[in-house]
């Protein structure tokens, strides 16, 4: 044998021991592997901050008592910082690298539907976090989300509109991905409510006064309320100019600003704004018969106990996302990506923070308009309103 | 519509145009005292009107009564802008003003960034300084704060316009922008008079960022758009010139506020960016921009 063969020889088996020994622990260990690319810091940091507390706190909850089919969950999670590109590369590394099984999340819209298209084609069931009714409409067979649609909260607020008799609107809306998406998406389904927009108006996410806007909103003969889809500050700066041009008729937020910063922003302006937003927000205002008042309740209590910060919807989302996830898996009673998919597709009767899940082939969001709760603001803290239909 | 309640619209686009234009001001005017002493176009402006805002949200949260906290803030902010003098501009003496340009525009990510990480990523809030109680006025409505922001704006210009004109230290500011050189000749100390731009036109952005907060709300990324729309002022009115850039900011927010108003909010940024971009068009020095560069 001469000295370089020998030496490729030694080198082989060196490699092949190798392999072995990581093929003998990955057998061992055999973790079920939960991916998630999240937005945990950057612009959506307020969106990926809690839901990435929310998948840490309750994986090691639950490989604190046992695992899910007697093995232990792993998280693998990279922070995208809200930049879609970046989602991308991540989806892919959490397929080819990582090997994970099924994935939670995508923070925003953008990263969301960036990312879909790695899955699909990996056939790894992939559960978004976002808001947008795009992500499952059309229908993309390993695609699924938790958050309620936009087009959802235009019809609760429609609905609430119509109870109170008041049919002719003014909207003012933010040129922000979400207010635009919302916007468009309240404008399609006005007409099955029979009301009509008067004044459609918008300002910049960025913009720091709206009273032109809302001049132009006051101004228009008949008007009987505002609707506004919005996000962040912009909604806050436009429920104080609305109170500043002294308009008395209803104002509508979105489930954007659903949390306790818009009311300590807004101050004394939001009183009385209606808003439709998820149970959690008044876990414990719910009445005790409420289905969805253990789950949210102890989502939490067990959530501000760990991270000493108010709870908020976006964490929510993660938890019913994770939990959806977890029970499909003990049906399947294996960590098949395949068989995870078909699972999450049959969950039905779920109680999650954000509504009852009654997913189907044709619907891989599962909610109804009862998954909302329309809020009203008083005395500087949220009220559910008992509508009469 | 009735006169009276098209006029009431005409008022009601006006003073949020003016509000909104006088913040526009007071940062064009910081660009502008430090282009002048340096022909450094100071990106980081806006990031002066961030901390004026955080820092008196954050110290006045710590239960210092707001004046002290205002205080603060702005001292805070005068002892950034010298920072930025010393230890980022300085050193690249010589440099070409567009590298200088890019330095600032590094500097106010920094800032950006430490704001991040030493505040937070939320908005925040200041009470108003006299009351939510909107004054009517011909049927259009003003906040008290809007006075404050309009008033205080109006002080400074004032302040300024003495300190330049009735004060040796003013005067030579005024003579290191009109010809460096020769101001180091007759023994003025040029590098002190960049340290004092830097720090006056912290101090203004910090002003203002404390007199808008109650109204606008701040958090650590408003400087940006500041700085941009500051600038835009700036160059409208003529840069270089303390008088243009009010004129330009005032403008700017008074074009915005009727764009939006009575043509589109859609476009509303649009038709401000068009107007600016005729104006320079037909007057590339902007409207009481300096006839000529006296500079050899």
């Amino acid at each position: 044998m001469t000295k370089p063969f020998r030496g490729v020889m030694l080198l082989t088996i060196a490699v092949a021991c190798m392999a072995l020994a990581m093929a003998v622990s990955n057998a061992l260990a055999q973790d079920i592997k939960i991916g998630a690319s999240l937005s945990v810091t950057g612009p959506a940091s307020f969106l990926g901050a809690p839901e990435d507390k929310t998948l840490h706190l309750y994986v090691d909850k639950i490989n604190a008592e046992g695992g899910v089919l007697g093995k232990k969950l792993q998280l693998v999670i990279y922070d995208d910082g809200g930049d879609p590109n970046k989602a991308r590369t991540f989806a892919t590394r959490l397929v080819e690298e990582d090997k994970v099984v099924v994935v939670v999340g995508g923070t925003t819209t953008g990263a969301t539907l960036a990312m879909a298209p790695i899955f699909e084609d990996a056939q790894i069931p992939f559960v978004s976090l976002a808001g947008a009714v795009e992500i499952i409409d059309p229908v993309r067979k390993y695609v699924f989300k938790t958050p309620h649609t936009d087009r959802m909260a235009c019809e609760k607020i429609f609905e609430d509109l119509k109870a109170r008799g008041l049919t002719k609107i003014g909207m003012i809306s933010g040129t922000d991905a979400f207010g635009k998406s919302m916007h468009e998406q309240c404008l399609k389904v006005v007409g099955n409510y029979g009301i009509t927009v008067l004044a459609d108006e918008s300002y910049g996410a960025q913009d720091s006064d709206m009273t032109p806007q809302l001049t132009n909103i006051k101004n228009a003969a008949g008007l009987q309320a505002v609707v506004n889809p919005g996000f962040g500050q912009g909604p806050a700066i436009v429920t104080r100019n609305y109170k500043q041009l002294g308009i008395t008729v209803p104002l509508y937020e979105s489930h954007g600003v659903a949390s306790k910063s818009y009311i300590d922003l807004a101050g004394p302006a939001a009183e009385a704004v209606r808003l439709p937003a998820a149970a959690l927000l008044v876990a414990d205002q719910l009445p005790d018969g409420d289905p969805q008042k253990p789950v949210v309740v102890a989502y939490k209590r067990a959530y501000e106990k760990a991270t000493g910060q108010p709870v908020s919807t976006f964490g929510g989302h993660a938890y019913d996302g994770l939990f959806i996830v977890i029970e499909a898996i003990r049906r399947a009673g294996t960590a098949d990506p395949k068989r995870i998919r078909d699972e999450i597709e049959r969950t039905t009767g779920f109680i999650g923070t954000g509504g009852i899940v009654n997913m189907s082939p044709s619907d891989h969001l599962g909610l109804n308009l009862s998954a909302f709760r329309m809020l009203e603001i008083k005395n500087g803290d949220w009220t559910m309103v008992t509508a009469t239909h | 519509m009735d006169g009276f309640a098209t006029m009431a619209e005409f008022l009601q686009f006006a003073f949020s145009g003016l509000t909104v234009g006088a913040v526009y001001a007071l940062v064009a005017l910081g660009f502008t005292i430090i282009y002048n002493a340096s022909d450094v176009v100071n990106f980081a402006q806006g990031e002066f009107v961030m901390l004026g805002g955080m820092v008196t949200v954050a110290v006045s949260a710590a239960g210092i009564p707001l004046p002290l906290a205002a205080l603060f803030a702005v001292a805070l902010a005068v002892g950034v802008g010298v920072a930025l003098h010393r230890l980022a501009i300085e050193p690249a003496h010589g440099a070409s003003p567009v590298v200088l340009i890019i330095i600032t525009i590094g500097a106010s990510i920094f800032i950006r960034g430490v704001a991040q990480i030493v505040f937070d990523r939320q908005f925040h809030k200041l009470p108003s300084f006299s009351g939510d109680a909107p004054f009517v006025l011909f049927g259009a409505t003003i906040l008290p704060q809007s006075l404050w922001v309009m008033g205080g704006a109006g002080a400074i210009v004032v302040v300024l316009h003495a300190f330049f004109e009735r004060t040796i230290l003013g005067k030579a500011v005024l003579a290191a922008a009109a010809n460096r050189l020769a101001a180091r000749l007759v023994g003025i100390d040029t590098r002190l008079i960049m340290t004092l731009s830097f720090g006056i036109s912290a101090a203004i952005g910090a002003v203002a960022g404390i007199l808008v907060t109650p109204i606008t709300l701040t958090s650590y990324n408003v400087g940006t758009l500041l700085a941009l729309k500051g600038f835009a002022g700036g160059m409208l009115g003529g840069m270089g010139n303390p008088l243009g850039a009010v004129l330009g900011g005032l403008l700017l927010g008074l074009v915005e506020a009727f764009g939006a108003g009575y043509l589109s909010s859609t476009y509303k940024d649009g038709i401000a960016f068009v107007m600016i971009l005729v104006v320079l068009f037909v007057s590339p020095r902007g409207l009481l921009g300096r006839r000529s560069v006296e500079r050899v």
